[in-house]
């Protein structure tokens, strides 16, 4: 088992903020690494555990996929879909430069 | 008073013509009006719409018409239930002003039956939180005791409940955020079966946990919403078929001859004595009533929090990617939209929901999606194959405390997760099982309530209203001032 210094550094929570399209200041940074360490390494009880050949458990309902007939039915016009835009153009999602 | 009477008596009061619609509607919002500044349970109240759906009830009731049991009988919903064209945030600031375009079945379905809708509840942030302090806009404040957290995330919809703010509320429980509420503030919570009750227009946190929950002033209120919103629904293709019970008649079954468990290894160290105290009062009177108690055991309960985290948060950080500016919520301005996504989250979510993003994306990241998620998946199947075994051994529920303490005090864990995150230790396995579970009010302990949870086997509400009903006592009242 890591200690807290080990188990995530700053270039890890860096990284994760990075793929999880979040920024933090330098200070919210180092509060958050070592929030993030001191519960992954909670998280390590979890290695104690002998899971071989167990199966895993996406989902606790006997379901599988559920289909339907490929039909139109009703739906949510333009107009409402867009009432919460931000931004609009003819009928679009307008977004900032994309390149 | 009008505002202290169950929906039960409250249905009978307007069925007998003694009592308007509108006389209920309008005695709640003046009970709002005086103690809401204290209590903080809402994050809007809408009084327009509520009197309008009061009069539109009164004249159906006037007509001999009755679209439900809840016909005229006002209610709250969290703030994470979608109602169409009324603001619902989920007490973010990243959806301060969506307005959703569409309802949540539960609500359709309450909507459908004449209920008369209040207002939108606090809550944590997108539901992760255990104290209703990591909402972005208000304190909601216990009322038996406006020192201390009213529990969470389901916090304003359970203090609500409690100070008589709302007949009944909906909340929903991904690891307890229905059950530690109402263990908190006196009130009954229940937990349906994972699949019970649609979960469509219920903005998602962890979505294979999720399940939408009742905060009532006694079983029977709960049993009666329940008979009205469970069900198949086509729009969430995890809703299940299994035909809903007659809830409302279960709450008078005898309890003789059920096989009752009590999981040791909910009992350790952690928990309050004096909430093991009121649990071994419950296991008494049960035995009298002619049930049997037996201990039982749960060998990887230990392993539920840890393996609740990882699962909620890798589900939460995938539900919560939708949030970017794009469209709808809160958008900030940047040169280009790379920057505007990272800007528009940075500013929208709070830093616990940020936390959880944080240890979800970690979670699945390359490298350690093994180590953590997947091998979390197959300790999920080991405790809930715990469950299958008691259920298969005869047990027809489990009695457990419902969090290792009373309600704390305002601020008292707010800068440590993890203590927060033990909060959850005696409520996450029922999820990761998809079980029922009921909250049942038994005690008042130095001026705070004591609630247990009651764990059922898929699809056993029925069970858990029968033992609940026997457990009940007359409704803890916090000491507020009375409003006329």
């Amino acid at each position: 088992m890591s200690d807290n210094k080990t188990i995530i550094s700053a270039e890890d929570v860096d990284y994760v903020a990075k793929l999880a399209h979040l920024q933090f200041t330098s200070q919210e940074a180092a509060d958050c690494t070592a929030k993030l360490a001191s519960i992954l390494n909670y998280m390590q009880e979890l290695q104690k555990i002998d899971v071989t050949d167990v199966p895993i458990t996406t989902h606790v309902l006997p379901l599988q996929n559920v289909f339907r007939e490929d039909e139109t039915g009703s739906c949510l016009s333009r107009e409402a879909a867009l009432a919460n835009a931000p931004e609009q153009w003819e009928g679009y999602f307008k977004v900032p430069r994309i390149i | 008073m009008i505002t202290d009477m169950t929906l039960g008596e409250l249905e009978r009061a307007l069925d007998a013509k003694e009592l308007s619609s509108m006389e209920a509607t309008e005695a709640y919002l003046r009970r709002i009006k005086v103690l809401e500044p204290e209590i903080g349970a809402y994050i809007s109240v809408d009084e327009e719409n509520a009197l309008a759906q009061a009069a539109a009830s009164d004249s159906r009731r006037a007509k001999g018409e009755k679209l439900s049991s809840l016909d005229g009988i006002p209610l709250s919903l969290k703030d994470i239930i979608c109602t169409q064209g009324i603001a619902t945030t989920c007490a973010s600031r990243i959806l301060v002003n969506y307005i959703p375009p569409y309802d949540a079945t539960c609500w359709r379905k309450l909507k459908q039956g004449g209920g008369v809708l209040l207002g939108k509840c606090n809550m944590d942030e997108f539901a992760m939180g255990s104290s209703t302090e990591s909402s972005a806009f208000k304190l909601t404040r216990n009322p038996f005791d406006l020192s201390k957290v009213p529990g969470g995330s389901s916090g304003g919809s359970a203090a609500a409940v409690a100070a008589d703010l709302a007949c009944y509320s909906l909340g929903t429980d991904t690891g307890g955020s229905v059950r530690q509420p109402a263990h908190f503030c006196g009130v009954v919570g229940l937990k349906p079966t994972y699949g019970r009750i649609s979960r469509f227009g219920v903005i998602p946190y962890a979505s294979s946990l999720d399940q939408v929950g009742i905060l009532a002033k006694c079983c029977e209120d709960a049993a009666i919403v329940l008979e009205r919103i469970a069900g198949k629904d086509p729009m969430d293709s995890t809703s299940f078929d299994t035909p809903p019970d007659a809830y409302r008649q279960a709450c008078k079954r005898p309890v003789k001859g059920l096989k009752i468990g009590v999981p040791q290894e909910f009992l350790g160290d952690a928990i309050d004595p004096a909430i093991k105290e009121q649990l071994n009062q419950a296991v008494a009177q049960l035995k009298q009533a002619g049930a049997t108690v037996e201990d039982v055991s749960l060998p990887h309960t230990q392993y539920a929090l840890p393996a609740y985290y990882v699962l909620a948060c890798s589900e939460a950080s995938s539900n919560l990617a939708r949030y970017d500016g794009v469209r709808y919520g809160l958008r900030a301005e940047a040169e280009n939209v790379q920057d505007m996504f990272v800007a528009s989250r940075s500013q929208g979510f709070g830093m616990e929901v940020k936390r959880r993003i944080m240890l979800g994306t970690y979670a699945l990241s390359s490298g350690y999606y093994d180590a953590y998620y997947n091998k979390t998946l197959q300790v999920r199947t080991l405790i809930k194959r715990d469950y299958d075994q008691i259920f298969a051994d005869g047990f027809h529920c489990l009695l457990t405390p419902v969090a290792p303490t009373q309600a704390f005090a305002i601020g008292a864990n707010i800068d440590d997760p993890l203590t927060m995150y033990m909060q959850d230790v005696c409520t996450v396995p029922v999820n990761l099982a998809g079980l029922p579970a009921l909250v049942v009010p038994v005690a008042l302990h130095q001026g705070l309530p004591i609630g247990l949870q009651l764990i059922g086997a898929p699809f056993g509400e029925s069970e858990l209203f029968a033992i609940g009903s026997a457990l009940e006592t007359n409704r803890l009242k916090p000491n507020l001032p009375a409003v006329q």
